[in-house]
């Protein structure tokens, strides 16, 4: 049974007061009742859309703060060589892994359908095509969400919660600058490299499941994928890339600069910043590919 | 409220000459108020440390004199800065003057301690990697905490953490040291070595100490002069006999609980 607020309750009892004394009509006790009911999610449902907008304030100002110090020496050239090494060098076996199976599985599914309309050397091209435009930064940017944003959020929360951030900042570092700068520029270079690695490893996968699998000849399956892959394509990739990780990785250092209460707070940013980050990145997939979409036909009406 | 012209400072019956000057912080957050109206000044070259019960806004008056904070009204002065209205460009100049110990060290878990401790000056001091070295390594002996410089905080017992911290927070010989309750979750040993640490240092780097702390016998034993906090305001500042003598009833049983407790 729902336990009743003590505002709430202390409403009701007035209520009857009210209604046993004749001092208000049935309806207007009614009225009461239901303001009193409604009282407490309106109030959660308003702190939650004040907490919401302070939020993105927050995240946009420390946007701001970003671009205002990624021009500032000193450059703190080391550290984006190991974050670059971290987002990068390390995350290569895992995005060559994913991009492999997603590349053989879309062949696959792609040649049940190519079978019927005996096309299946168009198969390949298909799978380079979507995978050029979507499939692999979308997964390449996933993949880093999952293993460096939450990683930035649980570091950068750490050092929030034990006063490293305020320990920077009393020796006259920016933390920003220092923190935030290395972090979002190692992610800005490495997730489009990884993503051309992405599409190069899936296109592989589509050509052992095609080629070696199920016998096209090799020369067609080529032929059809340069014949249908446009450098547009590519370039339409690598702008998702840089924007997917634009935004994973201010998010993963947002949520670690703003966590409170301890490891249970870590914790929790941690978890936010895989959420937030995720859906970020499937929205802007989709609005990314319409504004691309139009971009392509103007410059197709232009040629 | 005490206008600022209208405020008579804490020292002048002592004749020391103020180094940095609260004046009139307070601060709240959201209906809570933290900090009402506090006013004092801190004496040059001297052991100050400011006292209360835990939850009185202690930390919260720490992060606004370093700038961590923004108080919601008042100025926090040192030479003619007002630390409260500095950019942060300004600010970072004034920091360095500066050297904090935070409560658990807040040392970098990333790096080791020699890397911990020479990070100010790879930062702001324009020195040779040898240089750096050795200066660390002689701030390291004046703590006790020699031999150490390659292991990493995580390896570190709880007082070996706070020495190291102390090494990195004089490192740059700064004009105030700020302690953050510096014996919290310490043993009483390891209390009473960093109860003397903190005299030393203020011996030999001949720097002006403010001590955050609810430590009644480290009053007693380390300080020149001790102010009394007590629900967000200042309730009495002298030396420690002085406070002692204080009649106000909460400094009394502050004081005297405390003092119980130690013997």
């Amino acid at each position: 049974m729902k336990v009743m607020h003590l505002k709430e309750r202390k409403d009701l009892q007035f209520c009857a007061l009210l209604r046993n004394t004749g001092y208000l009509s049935k309806r207007k006790i009614t009225s009461m009742k239901l303001v009193s009911i409604l009282r407490e999610p309106v109030e959660q449902f308003g702190e939650y859309v004040i907490d919401a907008t302070r939020r993105m304030g927050n995240y946009t100002l420390m946007v701001v703060q970003f671009l205002g110090w990624m021009w500032r020496p000193p450059y703190r050239w080391r550290l984006l060589l190991q974050q670059m090494e971290f987002v990068g060098v390390q995350s290569l076996s895992i995005i060559m892994l994913t991009t492999l199976f997603s590349g053989m599985i879309a062949a696959l599914q792609g040649s049940y359908v190519a079978y019927l309309f005996n096309a299946q050397g168009m198969v390949g091209s298909a799978v380079a095509l979507g995978t050029t435009r979507e499939g692999a930064p979308v997964l390449c940017a996933l993949m880093i969400v999952g293993r460096c944003g939450s990683a930035m959020a649980a570091e950068l929360g750490t050092m929030r919660v034990t006063e490293q951030i305020d320990a920077l900042e009393s020796m006259a570092v920016n933390p920003i600058q220092y923190l935030v700068v290395p972090r979002v520029m190692a992610t800005l270079i490495m997730l489009p490299i990884l993503t051309v690695i992405g599409d190069i490893v899936a296109i592989f996968g589509s050509w052992i499941v095609m080629v070696r699998m199920q016998g096209v000849d090799s020369g067609i399956f080529f032929e059809n994928i340069r014949w249908f892959i446009d450098p547009l394509d590519i370039y339409m990739g690598l702008i998702k890339a840089l924007a997917f990780g634009f935004a994973l990785s201010t998010i993963g250092c947002f949520q670690g600069f703003t966590t409170t209460g301890g490891a249970k707070g870590v914790g929790n940013a941690t978890t936010r910043s895989v959420v937030v980050a995720s859906v970020a990145i499937l929205v802007m997939d989709y609005f990314l590919g319409q504004i691309l979409h139009m971009l392509e036909m103007n410059v197709f009406e232009v040629l | 409220m005490t206008t600022e012209s209208t405020y008579i400072s804490n020292l002048e019956p002592y004749g020391e000459t103020p180094v940095l000057s609260v004046r009139n912080i307070s601060k709240r957050f959201g209906s809570q108020v933290v900090l009402d109206d506090v006013s004092f000044d801190v004496p040059e070259g001297k052991i100050t440390f400011v006292l209360g019960p835990s939850g009185t806004g202690k930390s919260v008056l720490l992060k606004i004199i370093i700038g961590l904070l923004q108080p919601d009204a008042g100025r926090v002065l040192i030479d003619s800065y007002d630390i409260p209205s500095l950019s942060s460009h300004q600010l970072n100049e004034v920091r360095k003057d500066f050297g904090v110990l935070f409560q658990n060290g807040a040392l970098f878990d990333s790096l080791n301690v020699l890397e911990n401790v020479a990070f100010p000056l790879v930062e702001h001091a324009k020195m040779a990697k040898g240089d750096i070295a050795d200066r660390v390594e002689k701030k390291l002996a004046q703590v006790g905490l020699s031999g150490v410089e390659k292991k990493y905080p995580s390896e570190l017992s709880g007082g070996m953490r706070k020495r190291a911290a102390l090494a990195r927070a004089i490192v740059l010989d700064p004009r105030i040291i700020f302690y953050d309750e510096p014996t919290t979750g310490l043993d009483p040993l390891m209390v009473e070595q960093v109860d003397e640490l903190i005299k030393s240092t203020n011996i030999a780097q001949q720097t002006t100490s403010l001590v955050i702390s609810h430590d009644i016998p480290a009053l007693m034993e380390i300080a020149d002069y001790g102010a009394i906090l007590f629900e967000g305001s200042m309730v009495a500042f002298g030396t420690p006999a002085e406070l002692l003598e204080n009649p106000d009833p909460f400094v009394q049983k502050f004081l005297r609980k405390g003092l119980g407790e130690h013997v």
